[in-house]
């Protein structure tokens, strides 16, 4: 029995999100990663794609703490938004939390988890992940 | 040995009369020739639709330029604007045509967030060496302030990465602050040295008349307002901002049939890069803006320590530090200096936003591309006032889309 391979979408990425797993795209051909996926690979246009699991942490890049948002994150204000480094070539922006913000600084590890609140009965249908210390504080 | 050295000789000299020629006589030629433009007033323009505001800037390149027949002459229209949100109103092209009376002209839209209508120029020069246009118009409109400042950041995140970027919060102060971080964490730029932008460009925007906030700020009231995104605070910021903006393009050969001072556009490049900024390799550049120079440098043959007045994408005061490393006036990690040492303000090495830029003068985005090129017009023809930059020959614009997805930049000289 074969099974019928999941097309690299984003939705697919927060797919497996939603169970827990972090994933990206792996190109056979040129062996470039893809975070987010990709249904080609922008390198070599490539079509043969694997996808390959991503750490749950990763070294913080670069961050800010946004005190002016939009309407919906308004409850969150002032919250802490970075960019983290999970391997070569795999980099994903998100929220920090569970972390007091004067604690945040460019250089810290930081694991991914998602929120536990329920996913939207509209598009889109996606779980939110976030950054968090390593330990608890 | 002899033989070798005289070989060595001739390559180097063949090879230096080559660039010799190619950079003074074969680049440098006019692609297309700016024979009038014309400037809203920018600000909170209350009670005015886009399309109404877009006549202020269209009525003023008309009376700049007696000898031209509008009706007659214009072939076709490129008009920037971002969003259809602002106004609930799209087709923005034929509407506007029809408010400034070029009705059955071709019209076409060009999008590309804040970069909208640097991308409405460069479309114009296509048209115009196509050989399928002579005149065209190109310009830029955006109406903003009715609308509260969270949806206005919500309109204008549009043009960032909705899946991941948009999807955790993130705001376009917020992606900027991340460059910021990143630039002061590599190379120790400080915030005042960004908070020292905003003091020059309001300098600059306090002597343009049509400038939306006309007043110096100093660095104490700079620094110590409010956090909209660390590090980025409220004079960091560029302002929300209604606004339009044209020029007139003609093929160079017909400049002189219009206007006695036409403005040449000598070398103009693009470039477009990934939507979200963590699918980069480095946050302290916009690369976009180094190829886009690199391409109009190469095509005017002109040098950045050439260009006497530039006006660049201040949307933060950090986008212009970073401006000033991407476009070679000073080298990367520097640029937090080189406004510490004034050379980018008038009577500096190169003058940078006389119009107060996006900071002072206002960033209507899609307007903004033509609206700085309707400065450097200005500054190359002598009627930049209290703020003209003496003998300035050489300008340079420098319009950015979204967090550097997009940009274009162009070269100019005095005809």
């Amino acid at each position: 029995m074969t099974e019928e391979p999941i097309s690299f979408t984003i939705e697919n990425f927060y797919k497996f999100v939603k169970e827990g797993k972090l994933r990206g795209a792996k190109c056979s051909k040129c062996g470039k990663l893809l975070v987010p996926p990709k249904p080609m690979c922008p390198k070599c246009f490539s079509k043969d794609l694997k996808w390959k699991e991503l750490p749950k942490q990763g070294k913080l890049l670069t961050y800010t703490v946004i005190h002016v948002s939009t309407k919906k994150f308004q409850p969150l204000t002032p919250y802490a938004v970075g960019i983290i480094e999970l391997e070569e070539d795999a980099r994903l922006p998100g929220i920090i939390k569970n972390i007091s913000l004067d604690k945040i600084k460019v250089g810290i590890d930081l694991a991914i988890d998602v929120e536990k609140e329920p996913i939207s009965e509209e598009w889109p249908q996606w779980p939110r992940y976030y950054f968090k210390p390593m330990q608890p504080q | 040995m002899r033989f070798i050295y005289s070989f060595e000789l001739y390559y180097w000299l063949s090879k230096s009369i080559f660039t010799l020629l190619e950079s003074k006589y074969l680049t440098g030629k006019p692609l297309v020739s700016i024979v009038s433009a014309g400037l809203s007033k920018f600000g909170k323009r209350e009670g005015l639709y886009g399309r109404e505001l877009y006549i202020e800037a269209a009525s003023e390149a008309f009376e700049r330029c007696p000898n031209l027949d509008p009706k007659k002459d214009i072939k076709a229209a490129f008009i920037g604007m971002m969003g259809e949100s602002f106004e609930h109103q799209g087709h923005t092209a034929p509407t506007a045509l029809d408010w400034v009376g070029l009705l059955p002209i071709q019209a076409f839209r060009t999008e590309g967030a804040c970069g909208s209508s640097a991308t409405a120029i460069r479309c114009g020069i296509f048209a115009i060496l196509s050989g399928l246009a002579d005149i065209v118009m190109v310009g830029g409109v955006e109406k903003m302030t009715h609308r509260a400042t969270s949806d206005v950041t919500e309109y204008l995140a549009m043009a960032c990465d909705f899946p991941f970027e948009q999807w955790n919060g993130l705001t376009f102060p917020g992606l900027f602050a991340m460059v910021a971080t990143a630039h002061m964490h590599k190379y120790g730029t400080t915030e005042e040295q960004m908070a020292l932008v905003a003091v020059k460009n309001h300098h600059h925007g306090a002597m343009n008349p049509k400038a939306h906030m006309q007043k110096e700020v100093s660095l104490e009231k700079a620094i110590s307002s409010r956090v909209i995104a660390w590090p980025l605070k409220l004079y960091d910021c560029s302002l929300i901002t209604d606004g339009a903006s044209c020029l007139i393009l003609t093929k160079p050969e017909l400049a002189k049939k219009f206007t006695n001072a036409p403005v040449h556009i000598i070398g103009s490049g693009q470039a477009s890069d990934t939507i979200g900024l963590y699918e980069r390799e480095e946050f302290t550049t916009l690369k976009v803006g180094s190829l886009a120079g690199e391409e109009a440098y190469k095509m005017a043959g002109v040098n950045p320590f050439e260009i006497d007045v530039a006006e660049v994408h201040d949307c933060f005061t950090i986008a212009e530090v970073v401006a000033y490393e991407d476009l070679g006036f000073c080298k990367p990690g520097e640029g937090g200096n080189f406004i510490e040492e004034g050379q980018s303000q008038i009577g500096g090495k190169v003058a940078v936003n006389t119009s107060g830029g996006l900071k002072s003068k206002g960033h209507p985005v899609g307007a903004t591309g033509t609206a700085q090129a309707y400065e450097i017009y200005l500054q190359l023809t002598g009627q930049a006032g209290k703020r003209q930059v003496k003998d300035a020959e050489i300008g340079l614009t420098h319009n950015v889309g979204g967090l550097g997805a997009t940009g274009v930049v162009n070269i100019y000289k005095r005809g």
